[in-house]
């Protein structure tokens, strides 16, 4: 099996990604629904990303 | 009596014990049972990658062990975490995968895209189980 290295942001996105696609999937009735709702959980995972990034960054002086 | 109305009968275990037990052995393998095919794979796909991600960033599998509160949550819940994955978590550890916990934040995503894909698995088998039952289409 070969070794992986990721940084925080490309583990972060690949975790947000795969979450999304299930969420999506179990979560609505319709197909477009369902894509709808994990595109914004995918938007919403990026958001918290981006937002806790900063804030920690902001927070460490 | 209001708690008379409320009981329902419980759908036979029949109905979803294959679907659910095939579900937690391959990730979107209930899905297939139940002829959903198209998400059944987006399921399979997703967990899948996400464990074989979890592998090859060497995470830790968890080991049930008590002790206090936090150690007895931590170790035991990210134990049936990692067992959630079904198959994908039997065969790694029969193949002898067996990753200590080390330092450094690659490792501790593979533990955490490990357990992960345990828990999108619980939900996966917990929709194929209201499909079965007929709660969702």
């Amino acid at each position: 099996m070969p070794k992986m290295n990721l940084s925080h942001f490309e583990a972060s996105l690949l975790f947000a990604l795969f979450a999304s696609v299930v969420l999506g999937v179990i979560t609505k009735r319709t197909d477009s629904e369902r894509l709808r709702y994990g595109l914004r959980c995918f938007a919403y995972f990026i958001a918290a990303l981006v937002g806790l990034g900063w804030l920690m960054r902001l927070g460490h002086g | 009596m209001a708690t008379d109305q409320n009981k329902t009968s419980a759908p036979p275990v029949r109905s979803w014990a294959p679907v659910v037990g095939l579900g937690w052995l391959i990730p979107g393998g209930g899905h297939f049972l139940l002829k959903r095919t198209g998400r059944g794979t987006l399921l399979l796909v997703s967990v899948l990658s996400m464990f074989l991600l979890g592998l090859m960033m060497r995470g830790a599998m968890f080991q049930p062990q008590t002790g206090d509160i936090l150690t007895t949550i931590i170790y035991v819940g990210g134990f049936l975490g990692d067992l959630a994955s079904g198959l994908l978590y039997l065969l790694a550890t029969w193949l002898g995968y067996s990753q200590p916990d080390m330092a450094g934040h690659v490792h501790d995503y593979g533990t955490k895209f490990l357990v992960a894909a345990g828990l999108l698995n619980i939900l996966a088998m917990v929709d194929a189980y209201e499909i079965a039952i007929g709660k969702k289409d």
